[in-house]
């Protein structure tokens, strides 16, 4: 049942005594009521302001949120009230909705602002008034058009270059110039050749002076006939070149192919293979000369390389109808002035207005406001005629014309729009993402600190409260306890982007100094890490050194593997942890040793990680105290 | 070839229909608009009380969740994209969108491509307050993609690879390409005890029963809410 109509209900029962005297067969029992409860105040706090309603108003629209039991989600016990935490102004209209049965749409809201919120409450925006319905609509289109522009440059700019088939690389390279230099050289000598085309085109047949010998001034393309065919050649071949590229890497050549662009491009180079392989026959090379006009199009071929031909393209496309409408209308007009006129310069002898349609020139020349003088009405009636022909024709032009015109500056503002946008975009991902690194320090800040309280347990309780007092809100605690875990799980840590470059150029450095050993972990070429962290698994250091050698049972190896890695990632032998110290690897376990022995010492850990220019280190060192103290 | 015909004259009538609407100027219609009347999917949970029957959480507990759910999903429901950016919400600094999908997939238990609250709220319950084996049946679960009772160490490697996604790039030791496969190369050594290279769910429950840590860490998120 549609929403609003359960208020009708009791009305069009009562309604129904009027069919009683008419029925022929007894009425059945009327539905008992279950003992509904009485119609009370509600009180809906929306972010503090209070609003209060009958239970029975919000019960009109059922299957919205305010008048079904979903509410009862949104109740709160102790102050009686339904409670959310939502935006109270665009709470009013909602509220109106259910009071007076139209939505109507604030104006100067944000649209998706607006839309959220009907969404929440689970009413569907069609249900918006006529007196607000269009503005809705109008703000929502344009919303999504922007949001599509958006969405267009994320896709065109996402960086998918390894997955991408030589076919995609090519494409891409042909549709977005700026990705490579080679594409942007391309591109530059396309245009280059194109304007020589056009810029030979035009030259060809400009009269060149006279042949030595002869009196006849020859247009330039018969004087250097071989030099202008050479530079066609070569031009077409670069177009033919461009084009079968396009085609054979398009994603989809049948689309491809019925492109407008690739249209342009075939038309433009179908003249000369046509020439090329017709013979000099007399008859058909009057025809090929006509083909030659064809050859113009290749200016069409700058609309890829230039924005600005593309949005008028695009707004002749989109004015189309107008268009279409000024065409018929201009045409009626045209048939009717033009029989009028002839009808009327019939009597005149010697009249120039022969026919009908030869009365179509005169129209359209005189529509036009042109006026060239060579048809001119000679009776009174003519001239009349003539004269009402011209003023309508102003009138009949100008009017679709500013439709077009707002068409095309709308188009055109919406491109500028872009490309701001775009400029401002690098700018606002970059705002962003120092915010979202803040969010990751924050984390590396809060493990330092929770990790030097950890080391403390054992030493003193008061410090450790006070540190973790300071760590922050609840929400940040956890969001931090589910990335620890998540450093547990796979065994790695989470650092910030210089400690990474440092370890990158560590490794480096570490990977030439020493020689790859066969061991029997599956960690090959395992010499580019640094020692990595030790597991929570359980951990037997005493044994390790043994059982490095023997492989014991497959579990334990796993284990130990790990541990054996860890600990002496570039061993040239099994050896015991602490022989063998050849690299300045090493010095990082050796390092952490040392520390453990500092550290143990009663004495606040800020102090210990001295000399120690990488943040990680002292957090290593923590750690081997956790895991040494907790044997 | 009547099929043929049959679409020629289609296209006739399109084009004629074209041509009518190009002269009379009424070319425009707003198919932007069309596209925009997309349905409105809402779902409504059951009630209160229903829901407090089915699942371990208190009527409080239930309101809590549903304002959150609520607020992400005004809808009801969550789709696949939605959660997905819920879910990378938490982990700024890696890619949480593959473990995301997995996720998804292990709360539609009916596989119909959304969560509603119902979904959330059992999956939460099973989570928060079920039992061990429960607990674990639903990591079991997770971990088997295709939902064919085996895990097999393709579908691990799946999992494992998208868990190291999240912790992105810039990690101390560096992460390196055979690393979660040498993860799951552990994680098959001590599951899989007939080694016939899948693991059931029994052989999953019983090595998870027998190793302390995980029955420690399993009760680790029991006071969530």
């Amino acid at each position: 049942m549609a929403a609003g109509v359960a208020a009708w209900l009791p009305f069009a029962r009562a309604a129904a005594i009027g069919w009683m005297p008419v029925a022929s067969q007894p009425m059945p029992a009327a539905p008992s009521e279950r003992k509904r409860p009485q119609d009370g105040l509600v009180i809906l706090n929306v972010s503090g302001r209070r609003f209060q309603t009958w239970r029975s108003t919000l019960e009109r629209y059922p299957d919205t949120l305010l008048g079904s039991s979903e509410k009862d989600f949104f109740y709160n016990e102790e102050i009686r009230e339904y409670f959310f935490d939502r935006d109270p102004d665009i709470f009013r209209s909602i509220l109106n909705f259910y009071r007076t049965g139209k939505l109507h749409y604030p104006r100067h809201e944000c649209i998706s602002a607006y839309d959220e919120e009907l969404s929440f409450f689970g009413i569907i925006p069609e249900i918006i008034g006529d007196c607000c319905y269009e503005e809705y609509k109008d703000r929502k289109r344009e919303n999504i058009e922007r949001i599509m522009d958006d969405a267009e440059d994320d896709i065109s700019s996402e960086n998918r270059l390894p997955s991408m088939t030589a076919r995609q690389k090519v494409w891409r390279a042909f549709e977005n110039p700026h990705t490579s230099t080679l594409a942007l050289v391309f591109y530059y000598v396309t245009g280059f050749f194109i304007a020589v085309s056009v810029m030979a085109n035009v030259v060809e047949t400009v009269p060149c002076g006279s042949l030595p010998g002869s009196v006849k001034e020859l247009p330039c393309g018969e004087r250097y006939a071989l030099a202008f065919f050479c530079l066609d050649t070569a031009c077409v071949m670069i177009f033919t070149v461009e084009y079968l590229l396009r085609l054979v890497a398009a994603p989809s050549r049948y689309r491809f192919v019925r492109s407008v662009m690739s249209i342009i491009d075939v038309v433009a180079i179908m003249p000369y293979y046509i020439g090329l392989v017709m013979t000099d026959n007399e008859d058909v090379s009057g025809a090929f000369v006509t083909l030659r006009v064809f050859r113009v199009f290749r200016i069409f071929k700058f609309s890829r390389h230039s924005q600005g031909l593309r949005i008028l393209g695009y707004t002749l496309k989109s004015c189309a109808s107008e268009l279409g409408f000024l065409l018929f209308s201009l045409t009626m007009a045209i048939i009717i002035f033009a029989t009028v006129m002839f009808y009327a310069e019939k009597g005149s002898s010697a009249t120039k207005f022969t026919s009908i349609p030869a009365a179509f020139w005169y129209t359209i020349v005189t529509m036009t406001t042109l006026g060239y003088g060579d048809m001119v009405p000679k009776t009174i009636a003519g001239k009349i005629f003539g004269s009402i022909c011209s003023l309508s024709g102003v009138l009949v032009i100008a009017l679709p014309v500013p439709v077009i015109v707002s068409n095309f500056s709308r188009i055109y503002h919406q491109n500028q729009r872009a490309d701001k946008r775009k400029a401002q975009k690098k700018a606002r991902l970059a705002r962003i993402r120092v915010a979202k690194s803040g969010s990751a320090s924050a984390y590396m800040q809060s493990k330092h600190n929770g990790l030097l309280s950890d080391s403390l347990e054992q030493l003193s309780n008061d410090e450790e409260q006070a540190l973790v007092s300071k760590s922050g809100s609840s929400f940040q605690r956890q969001h931090h306890h589910l990335l620890h875990c998540l450093e547990k799980t796979t065994n790695h840590d989470f650092v910030d982007e210089q400690t990474y470059e440092e370890n990158c150029l560590e490794g480096s450095t570490r990977n030439r100094s020493n020689s790859h050993t066969p061991s029997l972990s599956s960690h090959h070429g395992l010499t580019g890490t640094c020692c990595s962290r030790r597991s929570k698994k359980p951990f037997r250091l005493p044994n390790s050194n043994i059982t490095c050698s023997h492989p014991g049972s497959v579990q334990e190896l796993s284990t130990i593997q790990i541990r054996c890695v860890q600990q002496s990632a570039l061993s040239n032998s099994r050896s015991s942890l602490n022989a063998n110290i050849e690299e300045s690897v090493k010095l990082n376990c050796e390092k952490s040793y040392i520390t453990t022995a500092v550290i143990s010492m009663p004495s606040p850990p800020a102090t210990t990680p001295e000399g120690d220019d990488r943040s990680d280190s002292p957090d290593q060192a923590e750690t081997n105290i956790v895991k040494v103290s907790a044997l | 070839m009547s099929g043929c015909r049959k679409r020629c004259k289609r296209e006739i009538l399109k084009f004629a229909q074209y041509l009518f609407r190009f002269i009379t100027g009424s070319l425009n219609t707003d198919s932007v608009e069309d596209e925009l009347e997309m349905a409105t999917v809402c779902h409504r949970p059951e009630g209160l009380e229903q829901l407090e029957a089915q699942t371990k959480f208190t009527k409080k507990e239930l309101q809590i969740l549903y304002r959150g759910f609520k607020n992400e999903c005004p809808s009801g429901i969550v789709n696949e994209e939605t959660f997905k950016e819920i879910y990378a919400q938490f982990f700024p600094q890696g890619d949480a969108s593959t473990y995301a999908h997995f996720l998804f997939n292990a709360f539609d238990t009916d596989h119909n491509g959304s969560v509603s609250f119902e979904d959330f709220v059992m999956g939460l319950s099973v989570l928060l307050r079920g039992t061990i084996q429960d607990k674990l049946k639903w990591a079991f679960n997770l971990y088997d993609i295709n939902k064919d009772g085996y895990v097999t160490k393709e579908e691990m490697l799946d999992i494992m690879k998208s868990i190291y996604d999240m912790m992105g790039k810039y990690t101390y030791p560096i992460l390196r390409e055979e690393t979660p496969r040498q993860h799951v190369e552990i994680f098959f050594q001590k599951m899989d005890k007939n080694r016939d290279g899948v693991v059931t769910i029994d052989e999953f429950i019983d090595t998870c029963q027998k190793d302390e840590n995980i029955m420690k860490s399993m009760q680790l998120f029991e006071n969530i809410i």
